[in-house]
């Protein structure tokens, strides 16, 4: 089960310092599992879990998330 | 593997094996007489409480071996809720059966095992959807 938003958390946190998925989970105040399904595309965080994640990786939220245009 | 997982996993299993036991004695003990006849009782309640002994012991260890339980997260708070949904309405269809059971006078055998077996599949259904929605994803809105 896929969502169609993409994300550039892994892309992100690279060009942040090579921030790992726990330093990122730590942040947000989240498992570093969670971190892991959503970089996966395996789970859509809520709103709120979303402008964490963004400010954590100090970029806007439509640079971290994309929902990508229906056909 | 998160630890909310590793529960979900030890419920399951728990779950089986100890319903599993139950059913291998009682069935085992009939020798050809009928299911009503079968000494249920004293196997339904060690079944139960060596289950609940398991389970308290296993997450205990589990959580040691783990450094902690972890605190849940949004997505596991989600995750939860999803699968006792999904197993509530299981719970809800053994206390109904149960009850027309016993306004109709069955024997307790019967509204017995239908309460335990619907017990446990409420709790096999809600582990194993907590387990595929951890293992293949999850998107609640």
């Amino acid at each position: 089960m896929v969502t169609r938003i993409t994300n550039a958390i892994r892309t992100l946190r690279f060009a942040r310092g090579e921030m790992t998925q726990a330093e990122l989970a730590e942040r947000v105040g989240v498992s570093r599992q969670t971190i892991i399904a959503i970089e996966q595309g395996k789970y859509s965080p809520t709103l709120e879990m979303a402008f964490q994640i963004a400010r954590a990786l100090n970029a806007p939220l439509e640079e971290v998330f994309q929902f990508p245009q229906g056909e | 593997m998160p630890y909310q997982e590793k529960s979900a996993w030890i419920l399951l299993l728990a779950s089986l094996l100890s319903y599993g036991w139950y059913l291998s004695t009682v069935l085992g003990s009939l020798a050809g007489a009928p299911l009503e006849a079968a000494a249920y009782q004293v196997p339904m309640l060690w079944s139960i409480g060596v289950a609940l002994v398991a389970i308290i012991v296993l997450h205990v260890v589990v959580a040691v071996m783990s450094g902690g339980t972890g605190k849940m997260d949004q997505r596991d708070r989600d995750i939860y809720r999803l699968s006792e949904y999904t197993g509530q309405g299981l719970v809800a269809l053994g206390a109904t059966a149960a009850l027309a059971m016993a306004l109709a006078e069955w024997h307790p055998f019967w509204i017995a095992n239908v309460i335990y077996l619907c017990f446990m599949l409420a709790g096999i259904v809600s582990t194993i959807t907590r387990i595929a929605l951890y293992r293949f994803g999850f998107h609640p809105w």
